[in-house]
């Protein structure tokens, strides 16, 4: 795996109350986030008489399920997402603008991710302003409170071991095709390693969803995901 | 790195000769004969043959040349698939993996001497035999019927010719007529297929002929996937569709193939067409083998191995392994460990713990999919369940368009999984 890379940022679902003291809380500075969305501006527009762009309008996005819009060209990846019930709430917007290969693989979304928390709780504060009752949101009832959990930088770095993963694989490919055939069913051979890592470990804790594969990933240690992930980014 | 996983085994298999062979067991490769060459039996033949890279030998016998898979049967049956879309062949184990392809029966094991006799007169030395022969009925499980009366009263759970006579039938229903379902109890193969069926026939009826009734005499009191399979039979077909469980007598049935009737309690039903699907054994080679008990052949979850011999691994239907589905997708899962098990055992390859799942999709009507699954592991008693799921009830639209999107991806793969 590549070396150096800040602790990627995901956020687990909410299990256990919120303490009283959370509740009420606001997502962040809505006026500081107006500014941090000038990074998103070339792409996406908000507001009164936004349109689609590079990227799809983001009125209404609170509560919105993945890839909604007839009239915008998604990639398949974000709504094969949305089909499998991608709900854009406080905890999937966070996890997918601190990295988006975290929810999608695959999206055309080309941009690094906000690593600062601040400034994701500041421009979906601004974001939230654009949509109408939005539910999850530490405001709204039932309320949703982030989980930090991290995938720290040591889980990144595991080098898998491919014979392993070939024998794992063999799990994998009785759905996903060995030839690449993306028919019905994502084709997973030769990906990044790094973006196989996040997408099963984003499986194994129910941050994606489908249930399949939030089962099958669920009994994958860090070792045999990376594993899997140097056997199939092998392959081509 | 790249690896060309294809290119890299073809020339594998290819050169299969020229590789020096592992002297485990003495001189010559050691021989694997798979009897069966269905979900379980070719999965285990072609991940011997790529895995051992040649040091092991082959041999699949399996008689028909076609093998039609019954798993998108119903599928057929529906008008979803035509019945090509799912018949395979042999041609890439052959070709590509080195397999020695033999079509002809197994009729005869000598487990002392390890020899597998064919019909055709053949003689195969084992070091290993794996069985994956698939089910066979249990005689007298449906008084009135047996493999003679299959012409007029099909059971359609072997796929292929079966599965077109049903189809014809189906269409040569009088309109208003009555199509009749005797279904098994359990343990049988593909525990939601009677019921994916039933939906597939109502979905034929409801256009060619809505005036149609579809009745099922059903000896257990619930099934695989109830909820899911009632809540689509009430919004897509309201009414067609009656099932008598073991409280209206589904458990007492009787058929006579020449008057087209069903004996339900002691009542008797004139119907148009009879989908008998009777109790179900493992296939008889097994019993022939001497490794079953009662109707199943019991096996060690780790391997796969036959409780009664272990130079014999059972996989799929035939075995009784503990908590798995009699699936496709099962078989497949198990021939994996079995071949990883078999392949350890002759050349000293590493063995990793064995780890199963199972998904088994349905298709209730137009992209209305449904699924249910788990993962098992392998424990001292049996294969185990670990964990599981299974779709909802009121799941929106989409959600079910892309469960049946994804349950044709998942043929394709395990199809290319099984024949290469
Ligand atoms: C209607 C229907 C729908 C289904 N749908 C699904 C589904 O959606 N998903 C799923 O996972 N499963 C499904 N299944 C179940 C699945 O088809 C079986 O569980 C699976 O085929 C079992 O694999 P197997 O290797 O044990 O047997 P089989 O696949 O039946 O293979 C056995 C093979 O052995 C051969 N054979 C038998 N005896 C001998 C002998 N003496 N010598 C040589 N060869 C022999 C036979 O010719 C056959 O080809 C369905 C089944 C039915 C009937």
């Amino acid at each position: 795996m590549r070396g150096g890379l800040a602790a990627i940022v995901i956020w687990g679902a909410l299990t256990g109350a919120a303490p009283a003291e959370e509740e009420g809380r606001r997502i962040g500075d809505p006026v500081r986030g107006a500014e941090v969305f000038g990074q998103c501006a070339a792409c996406h527009e908000v507001g009164p008489g936004a349109r689609h762009r590079v990227g799809p309008h983001l009125n209404g996005i609170f509560g919105r399920k993945a890839a909604r819009f007839d009239d915008f060209r998604y990639s398949d990846g974000i709504r094969r997402a949305g089909r499998d019930g991608l709900t854009w709430d406080l905890e999937h917007l966070d996890a997918y603008l601190t990295n988006p290969k975290t929810l999608v693989s695959g999206t055309r979304m080309n941009f690094r991710g906000l690593k600062d928390r601040r400034d994701r709780d500041d421009v979906l504060a601004y974001l939230r302003q654009f949509s109408d009752n939005p539910s999850d949101i530490p405001e709204a009832a039932p309320t949703a409170r982030k989980v930090e959990v991290e995938l720290p930088p040591e889980v990144l770095a595991i080098m898998g071991d491919p014979d392993y993963g070939e024998y794992l694989s063999s799990e994998c490919t009785t759905c996903h095709q060995i030839d690449g055939d993306a028919e019905g069913i994502p084709a997973i051979i030769g990906w990044p390693e790094e973006d196989f890592v996040l997408a099963m470990h984003a499986y194994r804790r129910k941050i994606r969803p489908h249930p399949v594969m939030q089962m099958m990933a669920g009994r994958l240690s860090d070792e045999e995901i990376a594993a899997l992930a140097a056997y199939f980014g092998a392959l081509e | 790195m790249t690896l060309n996983r294809r290119k890299f085994l073809g020339t594998s298999a290819g050169m299969a000769a020229a590789l020096s062979a592992p002297a485990v067991l003495g001189a010559g490769r050691p021989r694997v004969v798979v009897i069966g060459g269905g979900a379980g039996g070719a999965t285990a033949a072609r991940y011997l043959a790529k895995d051992s890279k040649g040091a092991i030998d082959v041999t699949l016998v399996e008689p028909t040349r076609t093998y039609f898979t019954c798993f998108f049967s119903n599928l057929y049956l529906g008008g979803f698939r035509t019945l090509d879309s799912i018949g395979h062949t042999y041609g890439t184990l052959a070709a590509q993996f080195g397999v020695n392809v033999v079509h002809d029966w197994a009729v005869g094991i000598d487990r002392d001497a390890r020899t597998v006799s064919l019909a055709g007169g053949a003689m195969l030395p084992y070091d290993r035999l794996i069985l994956s022969p698939g089910i066979d009925f249990v005689d007298g499980a449906v008084p009135g019927w047996d493999v003679t009366a299959q012409n007029r009263m099909p059971h359609a759970y072997k796929a292929g010719s079966q599965s077109e006579l049903l189809r014809a039938q189906i269409a040569a229903m009088p309109q208003g007529g009555v199509f009749a379902m005797v279904a098994p109890p359990n343990p049988y193969r593909c525990p939601p297929g009677p019921y994916e069926r039933i939906s597939m026939v109502a979905h034929v009826l409801r256009d060619t002929n809505p005036s149609a009734k579809i009745l099922i005499a059903d000896p257990k009191p619930k099934f695989s996937k109830q909820a899911l399979f009632e809540e689509g039979w009430q919004k897509h077909y309201g009414g067609m569709i009656d099932r008598l469980g073991p409280d209206f007598g589904g458990d007492d049935v009787a058929v006579d193939p020449d008057a087209m009737t069903l004996n339900v309690d002691g009542e008797e039903i004139k119907v148009d067409v009879c989908n008998v699907i009777p109790a179900m054994k493992a296939g008889r080679i097994c019993d022939l083998a001497g490794i079953t008990e009662g109707n199943w052949a019991p096996v060690d979850g780790h391997t796969m191995q036959s409780r009664v011999d272990p130079n014999i691994h059972v996989l799929g239907d035939a075995a009784a392994q503990g908590d798995m589905p009699k699936s496709g997708f099962s078989a497949n899962s198990q021939a994996k460990v079995a071949a990883m098990a078999v392949r350890g055992a002759l050349t000293g390859s590493k063995v990793f713990p064995a780890k199963f799942s199972n998904t088994c999709w349905s298709l209730i009507d137009t992209d209305d999919g449904v699924k249910v699954g788990a993962t098992y592991e392998a424990t001292d008693e049996k294969i185990a369940k670990v964990d599981g799921f299974i779709s909802q009830t009121g799941e929106d639209a989409d959600l079910r368009a892309a469960t049946y999107e994804e349950s044709i991806g998942w043929y394709a793969g395990i199809t290319q999984d099984m024949f290469g």
